[in-house]
């Protein structure tokens, strides 16, 4: 042992999680007198002016040491002059600190602590983060047959000094099982577990082979599994999800984005890299498509789509949404908190954040309603059928537009007529309605002016109908008016929630007559496939022959009728009588809406398909008059509607709906793109969007950080970037190989993920934090690099068993003398059952899939209501983490594992162990789904008898051989349930129905059944969903 | 002493005690272990009965179970609780801007502000002779049992915010809602079902407001204490029903084998972990008798459901109404029913109507029918929305959404009957004496269960978090 590690364990703390009776005998600022100074004091007398009291700070030395008003706080070395020795001590209500309102209370080892800190002379020292990454020694302390790398000696140095055992290596099935999990989130074959040298047998090493081992890892490195692991854990910390979060919750799309992030880990991009491209990738000089889906990462935050929200709050809770999630993601720091005031615990001041907000000025969008629907994304083929079809279109549009002196005649003798009945004015007349009348008791009231509104529409179907006086002689047709009014869903006119109607049946009776005949009916809008004709065309055949205005809603629009001749009185003043149908019901009936008449000759219709005003006066122009280019907008107008060429437009029509259809099928994803003009961002006074007093400011990075060394220009996202991944910030690969550490371990060696700051945990073992820190940056921020070094080490190869010495001593493992034992994630419970059922579909990325879910689950969902359509086909048994993350109602299977819903970022998920669980793993169809398919397995490749079956199938969920009372449960298990489904034959059947897997037809039906039972009993043991 | 703190002791106590009792068999280790906490808990089922952080109570409680009648959407102050014959006469008339000025404003941005009359006539009600709607009187007839707050404010204007801020103190999404806190704080006294439940009911308009699952979210607490959603359709709870083919001793069958072998590797690993897997095992299969038989209202008499008028399985308010009583029998800590359609922009005379027919006989009828239980007397009793509504119209027919002033109602454990409690400007539209803050609400709510609102908080990112953040006064006035 050399002077320098001598010197490093004379150094050393006590046992980081133990209760420590004893007080240290050299008190370590950082260790022992921050966490107490921040969590009583820095409250009232730390960095936030705001909130100081007495004009005392604790947080630095200086302010500690100041005489104010002749009193000083901290005398270094003398006790009773020191004021807070007096005030902690006090009994004295107006004296002691912290004061009994504050709810705090110091205990007597953290009065003495402060004690003996004042007496040794009151050093501070800088807050562990925040201090730069140095060049770390590694301790010279290696154990032969344990260590494997400078990640042991830096444990195996604190833990010799506490006189601590380490556990022993873990059996050779645990470490694989482990390995598997922690770096691929799925279990591994049993055809690894043969593979393994020594399978099976602990050895003297408890170790697989050394060189295979690490064979292994890269193998497994390599596997595309790993990548996506690694994206469930960068997705909670971004927020991924394909819903927008507040009140309707409606889709966006951004699943190109999850698809980046997995191949970001999956070509190991350099973090460093991987973060500029997230923050400013369309910033970066010639920006490929892939760096632009991945400033997609700016778009992740909530927003809303609600009636009457206001613009400038959500511009507000976006820029705050943006900075929480930087402060998180990559600095552990809870920015948050000052964005209303300065930081209580940190150096961070309200100004910081605004600042830090207004990196993302720039960005183009709107501050609420529907999102845009982003870059497209297509593959080669998709591009290449796109132009394909682009071209189609383009030709026949050619061909309509083209030369024609046939029909150049036909455009002369249109003129003509055109202009003729343009000077020949139609008039029209409301009609006053004397009886209204509807089968469905819609309340309808008329106006003096002919309005007519319905005061509420249902479900059923019903029909008005409108009696009017004899109005004149000689009537040639009749107009309908569909008026849009505010009262009505999206203004109406119809009362349905998309604001339409469909009028099935238009029908005037006179006297003698049932039904007036119509030569036609148009319209001045025509929903596809709910023409105006079909209004009038006598048939009432249900609720899809109607007229229907889908695409034209919100405004006024109206159906011309014409009728077959003019109609004359047949005696005396008799009246007429509209029946409006409205058979599609579901409160597609009309809200507001008017009759008219006209007596003019015809054409009856709508004045634009006679010649919108533009056309008119063209129209009315000498010919000799017109220019080129008003030769061609008639010309255009002509070709438009006449009906020699309707056959090509119905052609172009169809052309370009199959270019947008298919263009529908491509994926597109929301990316980040700057404006010229960025929004203004202004310190908000206590959070207060109403406030607008408050300094404009620039972007900015926090200001207590080194500063990046940009001059005379405005900072961009890219400068927030690489501030970010700068040498000299010493934030960012410390909070991530922090994290990192905990998808090996189960904790952090800082334990508080998000949170760095004062208020987050000295880690015991901060060395070797910066030491594996200081590995990520030097390694050009290779993140396949440090996790090789973490599971390559001999603590992570260790048992998990805690001898009761090792449990006692250190309860929460923060000495990391033995491996942990926890839950698998929410999506790896979910691929681990589909793995070992064999049901598994392998394949990346994509849009995200709809696994078996409760009819439902999203009753409570509106604007518009949905239902949750499962996947019809493979994509049934995807893996966990491309199922639909709908916020506001996460799929039921993985939020009862925790998932989280992804409306913040989420570094640390709770691991919770509830009832509900339980339920999931026993009821949802996937996990049935997967026993049965697990069952079919276990007969058809498990061997012969069960006992062989049994062994199998243990090697398959569980990677070890079954004990004996297993055996035993399980094949009692069996035989009670082959007898009793071989007996109830339908019971049997309608489990192995469960979900969309083929049943194979060769199987007992009973013993299928028995067998499911005993798969499911397997899928729900806790070590199934335990890693170890 | 710090209550987080306090959490992490419990959770180490637990693991050095479950080393201490080496191997001991579930049931017995967690007796054992049980009755070294608190003599209360020897009578738990198991580990996974929750004792409560706060023990013991801060103060003495008055309520032992909170029933949140939450009237989604939005109701008007002005055709329920606040009466304004001022308002009345002005009518049409333009509203004054020294009223409205800097005030937030929804859906009526940039249009021009008239008052819009009360639609109905108030009544007095009981010997209090409080104001109430004469659409109501039901809930009028009970005016002696409750308070009515007409003085109620809260800072976020739109819907999802607005629940977000009512349940959790917060617009920012991820804190723990309010029944997340009181189970976290109390822990819960029933057996076979959660300690926070979640009912929610449609209206007859149909402006039904969508309601996000994060309303009962646990937040930042264990998932232990998120609420769990009774739906009327389908499951009861999510995967409650068991696989098609599976009878009850089917599954208990498969139940019992894994909580054999369970037990088995718990003997040899020691894992508290696998103590309480299968405990939640067998809580899970409780549950799937427990609920069906709470949802099962065909044994209640007919004068009950007269006295609600529901019809069983109807799914209305008024059966959940008659569930949330089922739930506080059955020991269940926080219940909250949503009834949506409350969001008149609209037609609002007649939305009104629709909901007085829906609540208003249902309301009474819960407080009548705990009074004869006995159990008024510790239950609290909510009734109110996520806010209130504007005084000006909206469109001539409806109002819009309102923050300056709305009404709530308070029924039960500790609350005096028979009082209104503060009041809004003539025109229905700031409160302008003795204003209650959503913080205080929350304060007065936690003091009725016997918790300072101040000393229970968890510490999440560093920070100890609190239901009421900074704020939050206990509105004494109105508490016996």
């Amino acid at each position: 042992m050399n002077l320098r590690t001598l010197l490093l364990l004379a150094a050393l703390p006590s046992l980081a999680s133990a209760q420590d009776t004893t007080l240290p005998a050299k008190i370590d600022f950082n260790r022992d007198v921050r966490p107490i100074l921040s969590d009583n004091c820095f409250k009232c007398h730390g960095f936030d002016p705001k909130t100081r009291e007495a004009d005392r700070r604790l947080d630095t030395r200086a302010g500690a040491l100041a005489s104010l008003e002749g009193i000083t706080a901290i005398v270094p070395g003398k006790l009773t002059e020191s004021d807070v020795h007096v005030r902690i001590h006090s009994s004295a209500k107006d004296e002691i600190m912290p004061p009994p309102e504050s709810g705090k209370k110091l205990s007597a080892r953290e009065r003495a602590i402060l004690d003996r800190w004042i007496e040794q002379g009151a050093e501070y020292q800088g807050h562990w983060a925040y201090e730069p990454l140095q060049k770390v020694p590694v301790p010279a302390v290696v154990k032969p047959g344990f260590s494997r790398n400078p990640i042991d000696s830096f444990l195996l140095a604190r833990q010799q000094a506490l006189g601590l055992p380490h556990a022993p290596a873990a059996e050779p099935s645990t470490l694989l099982r482990r390995l598997h999990f922690d770096l691929t989130g799925l279990p591994p074959k049993p055809e690894a577990l043969a593979a393994l040298p020594e399978a099976g047998k602990p050895t003297q090493a408890a170790a697989p082979n050394g060189a295979s081992y690490e064979a292994l890892v890269d193998q497994l490195l390599a596997s595309p599994a790993y990548s996506e692991r690694m994206a469930v854990f960068w997705l909670d910390l971004v927020r991924y999800a394909d819903s927008i979060g507040y009140h309707s919750d409606n889709a966006r799309n951004v699943s190109p984005y999850r698809d980046y992030v997995i191949r970001a880990f999956h070509e190991n991009k350099r973090f460093d890299e991987f973060t500029r491209e997230q923050l400013a990738g369309d910033l970066l000089p010639n920006a490929t498509r892939s760096q632009k889906v991945a400033s997609g990462y700016n778009r992740l935050v909530l927003t809303t789509e609600e009636g009457g929200a206001q613009p400038k709050e959500y511009e507000q809770r976006t820029v705050a949404d943006r900075v929480r999630s930087i402060g998180t993601t990559w600095l552990g720091q809870t920015i948050a908190c000052a964005q209303c005031h300065d930081h209580k615990f940190d150096p961070i001041t309200t100004r910081d954040f605004y600042r830090l907000g207004a990196f993302f000025a720039d960005i183009k969008e709107e501050s609420i309603g529907r999102r845009e629907d982003g870059l497209r994304v297509g593959t080669e083929a998709q591009e290449a059928k796109l132009q394909e079809l682009t071209a189609k279109q383009d030709a026949l549009q050619a061909k309509l537009d083209g030369p024609s002196p046939e029909l150049d005649a036909a455009q002369a003798v249109w003129e003509a007529r055109t202009l003729k009945r343009l000077n020949t004015p139609q008039t029209w007349t409301p009609l006053i309605a004397t009886k209204l009348q509807s089968d469905k008791e819609a309340g309808l009231t008329v106006e003096a002016d002919g309005l007519i509104r319905s005061a509420r529409a249902g479900k059923d179907a019903d029909v008005y109908r409108i009696t009017v006086p004899w109005p004149a002689e000689a009537i040639t047709g009749f107009r309908l008016e569909a008026l849009a009014s505010s009262r009505l869903p999206k203004k109406g006119p119809g009362h349905a929630e998309s604001g339409n109607f469909v009028l099935t049946e238009f029908s005037v009776a006179a006297p003698g007559k049932d039904a007036l005949p119509f030569t036609k009916a148009t319209a001045t809008f025509e929903q596809a496939d709910y023409p105006a004709a079909e209004a009038v065309d006598g048939k009432i055949v249900g609720g899809d022959n109607g007229w229907g205005i889908t695409g034209g809603v919100g405004v006024d629009q109206a159906l011309y009728a014409q009728l077959a001749e003019p109609l004359v009185r047949s005696a005396g003043a008799e009246p007429l009588t509209f029946t409006l149908r409205f058979d599609y019901g579901n409160q597609h009936m009309l809200g507001k809406f008017r009759l008219a008449y006209t007596t003019s000759a015809g054409p009856i219709e709508p004045p634009q398909s006679s010649a919108p005003p533009e056309i008119a006066t063209l129209l009315k122009t000498d010919p000799a008059q017109r220019d080129d280019a008003a030769r061609t907008k008639l010309r255009n107008h002509f070709r438009g509607q006449a009906p020699e060429l309707a056959t090509l437009r119905t052609e172009l029509a169809d052309a370009k709906k199959q270019r947008e259809d298919f263009d529908k099928t491509i994926d597109r994803s929301l990316v980040s793109e700057s404006m010229e003009k960025p929004r203004t961002v202004r310190v908000l006074p206590r959070g207060n969007w109403q406030d607008e007093t408050g300094e404009i400011v620039e972007p900015g990075v926090l200001d207590f950080l080194p500063q990046p060394k940009v001059e005379g220009r405005r900072l961009t996202r890219l400068d927030l970037a690489d501030w970010l991944v700068a040498r000299d910030n010493p934030l960012t690969a410390r909070v991530f190989v922090n994290r990192l550490w905990k998808l090996f371990f189960g904790t952090g060696l800082s334990k508080v993920l998000d949170d760095v700051g004062a208020q987050g945990e000295l880690p015991a073992h901060g060395a070797l934090l910066d030491w594996l820190a200081g590995q990520f940056v030097e390694s050009g921020w290779d993140v396949k690099h440090v996790v090789r070094l973490i599971v390559t080490s001999g603590a992570y190869r260790q048992s998990s068993f805690a001898p009761p010495e090792l449990q006692q001593r250190d309860p929460e493992n923060r000495e990391v003398a033995r491996q942990s034992r926890y839950r698998l994630d929410a999506e790896f419970v979910r691929d681990n059952a589909l793995a070992i059922s064999g049901l598994l579909v392998d394949r990346v990325g994509g849009r995200s899939v709809h696994p078996y879910q409760p009819v439902g689950y999203w009753e409570n969902l509106n604007f518009p209501t949905r239902e949750w359509t499962p996947s019809k086909d493979d994509n049934q048994w995807r893996r966990g983490l491309y199922t639909w993350w709908q916020r506001s109602y996460l799929h039921p299977s993985l939020m009862a594992f925790d998932a989280p819903s992804r409306e913040e970022c989420t570094a640390e998920r709770v691991r919770s162990n509830i009832p509900q669980q339980a339920l999931a793993l026993l009821n949802d169809p996937t996990y049935v789904e997967a026993a049965r398919a697990f069952a079919v397995r276990i007969v058809r490749e498990g061997g012969g008898d069960i006992a062989t079956r049994l062994g199998w199938a243990y090697r398959q969920a569980l990677a070890r051989e079954p004990r004996a009372d297993e055996l035993a449960t399980l094949t009692a298990l069996f035989d009670q349930h082959r007898a009793l489904f071989t007996a109830d034959r339908t019971a049997a059947e309608a489990l192995l129905k469960t979900g969309l897997a083929p049943v194979p037809k060769d199987f007992e039906a009973g013993e299928l059944a028995a067998w499911t039972s005993v798969a499911r009993a397997i899928l729900n043991l806790h070590e199934t969903i335990t890693r170890s | 002493m710090n209550l987080s703190l306090e959490l992490e002791q419990f959770r180490q106590q637990q693991l050095t005690r479950r080393a201490f009792l080496g191997r001991a068999s579930r049931g017995l280790g967690a007796l054992a272990f049980a009755s070294l906490m608190s003599p209360d808990l020897l009578q738990a089922a198991g580990p996974e009965r929750w004792p409560g952080a706060i023990n013991p109570l801060h103060f003495a409680p008055k309520a032992k179970r909170v029933i949140y009648l939450c009237m989604a959407g939005g109701p008007s102050h002005l055709e329920t609780f606040d009466y304004k014959p001022k308002l009345r006469e002005l009518h049409n008339q333009p509203m004054p801007e020294s009223i409205t000025k800097g005030k937030q404003i929804a859906q009526l941005q940039g249009q021009a502000l008239k008052c819009y009359g009360p639609q109905f006539n108030f009544k007095k009600f009981g010997n209090c002779g409080a104001e109430i709607c004469e659409l109501f009187p039901e809930i009028g007839a009970i005016a002696d049992e409750i308070t009515i707050i007409r003085s109620m404010t809260t800072e976020a204007i739109n819907h999802d915010p607005a629940h977000c801020f009512m349940n959790t103190g917060s617009m920012i999404a991820g804190r723990p809602s309010m029944g997340s806190w009181t189970t976290y704080g109390l822990g819960s006294e029933a057996e076979n079902l959660p300690g926070f439940v979640v009912l929610t009911s449609s209206g007859k308009g149909g402006q039904n407001q969508p309601i996000a699952a994060r309303q009962w979210s646990a937040g930042f607490l264990p998932s232990r204490f998120q609420g769990v959603q009774l739906r009327g359709k389908g499951d009861p709870v999510l995967y409650l029903t068991n696989p098609g083919g599976v009878k009850s001793g089917v599954q208990r069958d498969v139940i019992d084998a894994v909580n054999a072998i369970n037990r088995r590797t718990h003997e040899l690993v020691d894992d508290p972990e696998i103590a309480t897997r299968i405990a939640q095992y067998e809580m899970a299969f409780q549950m799937q008798a427990s609920v069906p038989e709470l949802m099962d209202v065909k044994s209640e008499p007919a004068s009950v459901l007269d006295l609600y008028g529901c019809q069983p399985g109807d799914g209305s308010f008024a059966s959940n109404c008659l569930l949330a009583r089922r739930l506080a029998e059955r020991g269940v800590r926080f219940i909250q029913l949503y009834h949506k359609d409350w969001d008149h922009h609209g037609r609002l005379t007649e939305g009104i109507k629709y909901k007085a027919q829906e609540v208003d006989r249902a309301s009474a009828a819960l407080i009548r029918d705990l009074k004869q239980r006995d159990m008024l007397k510790d239950t609290l009793v909510i009734w109110g929305g996520e806010f209130g509504r504007t005084p000006m119209s909206q469109g001539g027919d409806g109002r819009d959404h309102h923050i300056a002033g709305f009404s709530v109602w308070l029924a039960g454990a500790g609350v005096r009957g028979g009082v209104t409690y503060g009041a809004t400007d003539e025109f229905g539209y700031s409160a302008v004496e003795d204003v209650v803050q959503v913080h205080d609400f929350h304060a007065t709510m936690m003091h009725l269960l016997g918790i300072d609102h101040k000393r229970l908080t968890y510490r999440f990112q560093g920070r100890d978090f609190r239901l009421t953040d900074v704020h939050g006064k206990v509105i004494k006035k109105v508490l016996t």
